[in-house]
């Protein structure tokens, strides 16, 4: 019994993927949200995830880290199958998100969101001691407020924060920890040109070994930070290529450019 | 000495927010109360300082308990008098009392530890069997442990020694001193109260109380964030139930007796509402909101009498007292007077503006 998904786990972890999807669907009713989506992203690779509304992005990433399960398919993460992995367990090892719609603790400060996130993937969990100010958790949180440009606000409640800023914070939230892959969700959504500008530096300035796919409506922004691009439709994964071969094609401009974005 | 040096030097919490500074950060208030609890036996008659201070601590210990998951983790339980009233019964068993048939007769330093572990146990278990359900029906699920609890109490004989229960539990003498006499009984139950208060106030900003808080408002971002929400509610089961079994084994030795009623739905949902009229928000409400009940429960019959009802019907003055509070301040209590304090701090702030303005024009 158990010597079958070790060799399995073997070969699949020779084949190198962070990420890898097959025929991953998932049903909503009678809606096929993600219909048979076989996916795979190499470590450190940064991917971009385009499509119109309700092509099942976000339902996409719902499956990756298991806060939705998938109805049928596999999904491996650096080679382990994690598919019947509970949410926590898959953060653990590495995987982080951003959620499309800022999915914070308004009731709690912003240092303290972005402490609960260092400890979330920190061992200690359960302590009950209160850290101390040199503690490496607050500092680790501390440097990340910094990242994001809220060092002024950290000691504000975040349900005080302005829009653009929780945008900022829910993005601090995916960096803590060692992350070793992360999904963003329409983080640019919202954000003023000169947040999009930071936005695109943190992007850019992540260290090589993390890769990532973002969802992103704004073709400036998603493009300038991604090696590799992926369109949806209606569930289904209908092209992949590099930025400038999906720039330049005439059915993607057609479906996705021309249709209902501007 | 040499070697403990050393040791010393790197034990010596550096900047951990200690203790010193959660003490001066107190106000004025807080000190008042804690100064005129300490000096109460100089103040206050021996009927004070146990059947109304003594009682409504140790109620206020199982409502905190109670307040711990249901303000930090949004976990309505009503099984902490339950996991009280089994802590009672199994000092009873263990310890002596007038069953002596029944009674095991460990001396208090092992029947106390073990009655606290087991009730511990108990309230554990207790979370794991209710933690995946949420709102009405923690609540349904956690009211059928405490019934099932009480209907086994009232029914087995060999055990819990059915609808008579236990009486004849003493506290004990220990240090030379007895426990049970007033003055001490007192500063043991002060003690037991002022180490659960600080130690919920404290927790709830380390990263477990601050992780439950966490599963509160956002259980779905918490596990996206690495924690496994269940167990951690389940962590915080155990941890209520630690404080409402050390309440269990204070409440046996102030009424000197244990029988189904202790655990009966009764005080199952008293201790509902005495949380709630305190308030669920700060671990100072359920205190609160039991020193309101005990004076009721004890006054209400003079009060009723003397307004011209019938005075058994205290149950009804505490209901209505309930009702009126839910109804004006959904923050019970407490809530009341953090208004209160607000609108007194603003219309302060108006008036010195005011003055300053004044005094400023030519
Ligand atoms: N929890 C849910 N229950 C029912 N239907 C859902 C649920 N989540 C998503 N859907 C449906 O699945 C389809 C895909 O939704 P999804 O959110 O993945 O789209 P998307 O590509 O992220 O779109 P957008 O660009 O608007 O964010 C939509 O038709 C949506 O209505
Ligand atoms: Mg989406």
């Amino acid at each position: 019994m158990s010597a079958v998904p070790n060799l399995e786990r073997l070969s699949t972890a020779s084949s190198g993927n962070a990420l890898e999807l097959r025929g991953v669907s998932r049903l909503f009713g009678a809606l096929a949200a993600l219909s048979d989506v076989t996916l795979s992203v190499r470590p450190g690779e940064r991917r971009a995830v385009l499509g119109s509304n309700g092509a099942g992005k976000t339902t996409l990433f719902n499956c990756v880290t298991g806060d939705f399960s998938p109805s049928s398919g596999v999904i491996r993460f650096f080679g382990e199958d994690v598919t019947a992995f509970p949410p926590h367990e898959r953060i653990r090892r590495g995987l982080r998100r951003t959620y499309q719609i800022s999915s914070l603790f308004t009731g709690l400060t912003v240092i303290d969101n972005v402490y609960l996130a260092c400890r979330g993937v920190s061992r200690n969990r359960f302590s009950l001691r209160r850290p101390r100010r040199d503690d490496t958790l607050q500092h680790a949180a501390e440097s990340l407020v910094d990242a994001v440009h809220l060092t002024a606000v950290k000691d504000r409640l975040v349900g005080e924060l302005a829009y653009g800023q929780q945008r900022q914070l829910e993005i601090a939230l995916a960096l803590s920890g060692a992350p070793r892959f992360i999904l963003f969700d329409e983080p640019a959504a919202g954000l003023s040109p000169t947040e999009r500008a930071d936005l695109v530096q943190i992007l850019t300035s992540l260290p090589a070994h993390i890769g990532y796919i973002i969802i992103e409506h704004d073709m400036d922004v998603a493009l300038r930070v991604v090696e590799s691009v992926t369109m949806m439709h209606n569930g289904r994964i209908f092209k992949e290529g590099r930025p400038d071969e999906i720039e330049s094609d005439p059915e993607v401009q057609e479906l996705y450019l021309g249709g209902g974005h501007g | 000495m040499a070697l403990a040096e050393p040791r010393f030097a790197i034990a010596t919490p550096r900047s951990r927010e200690g203790l010193a500074e959660v003490i001066a950060r107190q106000g004025t208030g807080f000190w008042v109360v804690a100064a005129l609890l300490v000096v109460m036996p100089l103040i206050a008659s021996p009927f004070w300082l146990v059947q109304i201070l003594a009682y409504a601590m140790i109620l206020g210990m199982i409502a905190l308990s109670l307040m711990f998951l249901a303000g930090y983790g949004g976990i309505v339980s009503l099984i902490q008098m339950t996991v009280a009233a089994f802590a009672a019964y199994l000092v009873a068993i263990f310890g002596d009392s007038a069953i002596t048939q029944i009674s095991l007769k460990w001396p208090w330093w092992t029947a106390v530890p073990v009655a606290i572990l087991l009730a511990t146990l108990f309230g554990t278990l207790g979370g794991a069997l209710s933690v995946r359900t949420e709102g009405i029906y923690t609540i349904m699920i956690t009211l059928a442990i405490g019934s099932a609890f009480y209907y086994l109490t009232l029914q087995n004989y060999t055990i819990f020694n059915g609808f008579s229960g236990f009486n004849g539990v003493m506290p004990p003498v220990f240090l030379g001193i007895d426990w049970g006499g007033t003055v001490p009984f007192y500063y043991l139950t002060l003690g037991c109260a002022a180490l659960a208060y600080g130690v919920v106030v404290y927790v709830s900003r380390a990263p477990f109380g601050l992780a439950l808080q966490g599963t509160r408002d956002n259980p779905r971002r918490m596990a996206a964030l690495g924690f496994d929400v269940v167990a951690h509610r389940i962590a915080a089961y155990a941890f209520a139930a630690v404080i409402a079994a050390f309440a269990g084994v204070l409440l046996v030795w102030y009424q000197r007796q244990v029988s189904p009623g202790t655990g009966g739905v009764g005080p199952v949902v008293d201790m509902l509402i005495i949380a709630v009229v305190g308030g669920l928000s700060r671990p100072i409400g359920p205190f609160i909101g039991a020193l309101v009940y005990v004076l009721l429960r004890t006054f209400a019959l003079d009060l009723l009498d003397w307004v011209g009802f019938e005075g058994k019907r205290y149950q009804l003055l505490i209901g209505f007292g309930f009702l009126v509070i839910v109804l004006f301040s959904p923050d019970g209590l407490i809530g009341i007077w953090q208004r209160l304090r607000e609108r007194y701090r603003k219309s302060r702030e108006a008036q010195d503006a005011q003055m300053r303005t004044g005094g400023g024009a030519p």
